[in-house]
């Protein structure tokens, strides 16, 4: 009897849900079309994170919390140990940073000597995660500052020891970061040993990144260091980015296959360091006009 | 059965619309709380689970566009494709719709089956728009709607506890 009034209504108020799947099916579809080509959405993506920001903070208060209460109890040796442990490390620092401020004058002075244009310098800043990866398809995490802090996509991540990822999307107060581990991520590398030029990979699982497109024949062994290049005019130059593991060359394909670890604690660290300005290029000549130089988060150029 | 048999009384009773949003709201919440790794492949997605609920129970009140809506909010929260969410989403909206006649027949236990065919309907189209647009499958992400199903008859219990206790407060 109930039913029957249900199906009446049912029946009175608009259009069926097969209708309805079609149209929003092909709405969804049209976005994720647009999203992934153009990018379009990335206001309106803006927009709607406010409304979904609060939730996403309260989420993750009782991790937090559970954080607080950790350090608060952590024990007193512990830090004590900690203490003796940072001293030590400062004082080693020191001497070598001394020596770099003269290194850095002297490299300045030879510059100079050498019209070369000064190596731009850079300022810093502090991001804590809020996020890790929500997507298990996904090697992104969510940091807690965003437009608020003058963040600009594109923008290069650090940890202490090495690069780890690069700011592709910045909401109001949030901005998510992309891993340098993250599927198909680029980052123009050169090898510390012999300033072989080449690019790395993501490769979308955990902790591992690849080479491609070595040649059997190129000049790499295992436990070389890859440091940024500094080419791309995105990354500066000369942070460590990962460490080669192994390289197997098989005389069938002509290319080796390299495999690396990261250097910087890529999914560790709760604190992360925010490059502030990108080294500033000149402009590409005109001969390629579809390049959009420091503005493209990931730099596609093959050797 | 009696737990199931008691509610049919009720149904009728009102559900206000700010129990329904603060119950999304509620699996928003817990879709974001930091899961890592095996947990993360475990979740179930609460979100679903819970559209899937109230499509089955008041299909005139929260139909397809809310479950698109709804969508669209997890994937910004995800930072995933617009779209993909919502996508499948409506598509689990339009199984519980069309279906919740047949599935209000059923027992839960008897729906946990129906339910399980729907969220591996919904899973696979998430997943085949992944695949399209990057080229790969994570097989462990199918963990989930069997994690997903395991929750539906302990929220559904839940959630009719809860209805009930409202109804009881408003009849004082």
């Amino acid at each position: 009897m109930l039913d029957n009034t249900h199906s009446f209504r049912f029946f009175n108020r608009g259009p069926s849900p097969m209708a309805r799947l079609v149209f929003f099916a092909m709405l969804s579809l049209l976005l994720m079309f647009i999203d992934a080509r153009y990018r379009y959405l990335e206001s309106a993506r803006g927009t709607l994170s406010v409304i979904v920001a609060p939730i996403q903070a309260l989420a993750t208060l009782p991790g937090r919390i559970w954080n607080q209460v950790g350090d608060y109890f952590s024990a007193q040796s512990d830090l004590k140990n900690q203490n003796q442990l940072l001293g030590r490390q400062h004082l080693g620092d020191a001497a070598q940073l001394a020596q770099l401020q003269s290194l850095q004058a002297e490299n300045q002075q030879l510059r100079k000597l050498a019209a070369l244009s000064a190596r731009a310098t850079y300022s810093s800043q502090l991001a804590e995660v809020i996020y890790i990866e929500r997507d298990l398809f996904k090697r992104k995490v969510i940091v807690n500052k965003g437009a608020d802090a003058h963040l600009q996509a594109g923008q290069v991540v650090m940890d202490d020891e090495g690069i780890v990822g690069q700011i592709t999307r910045v909401y109001p107060w949030l901005s998510e970061v992309t891993l340098i581990t993250e599927k198909d991520h680029v980052v123009p590398v050169q090898v510390l040993r012999n300033g072989l030029r080449t690019i790395i990979f993501g490769a979308g699982d955990t902790s591992q990144l690849k080479l491609r497109y070595m040649p059997i024949s190129a000049d790499l062994v295992e436990g070389d260091m890859l440091v940024t290049s500094g080419i791309d005019g995105i990354y500066p130059a000369g942070i460590p980015v990962a460490k080669v593991t192994r390289i197997e060359r098989d005389a069938a394909y002509p290319f080796a296959r390299v495999t690396c670890l990261p250097v910087g604690g890529v999914d560790k660290h709760r604190h992360l360091l925010i490059l502030s300005s990108l080294p500033k290029l000149p402009e590409l000549p005109a001969a390629e006009p579809g390049s959009e130089d420091g503005k493209n988060p990931k730099a596609r150029r093959k050797k | 059965m009696a737990l199931l048999d008691h509610p049919k009384t009720e149904i009728q009773r009102p559900v206000g619309n700010l129990f329904i949003v603060s119950s999304i709201v509620v699996a928003l919440l817990l879709n974001g709380l930091p899961w890592q790794g095996y947990a993360l492949m475990l979740r179930p997605d609460f979100v679903a689970v819970l559209l899937l609920y109230w499509c089955m129970h008041k299909p005139m009140r929260i139909g397809i566009g809310l479950a698109w809506l709804v969508g669209i909010f997890a994937d910004v929260a995800d930072a995933s494709l617009f779209g993909q969410h919502a996508l499948t989403y409506t598509i689990l909206a339009f199984g519980g719709v069309v279906l919740h006649r047949r599935l209000q027949m059923f027992d839960l236990r008897q729906q946990t089956t129906q339910v399980l065919g729907l969220f591996v309907l919904t899973y696979t189209v998430y997943a085949l728009v992944h695949w399209l647009v990057n080229g790969e499958v994570i097989w462990g992400y199918f963990l989930g709607c069997i994690t997903s199903t395991l929750l539906w008859i302990p929220l559904s219990l839940v959630l009719q506890a809860l209805r009930q206790i409202r109804v009881g407060r408003d009849q004082r």
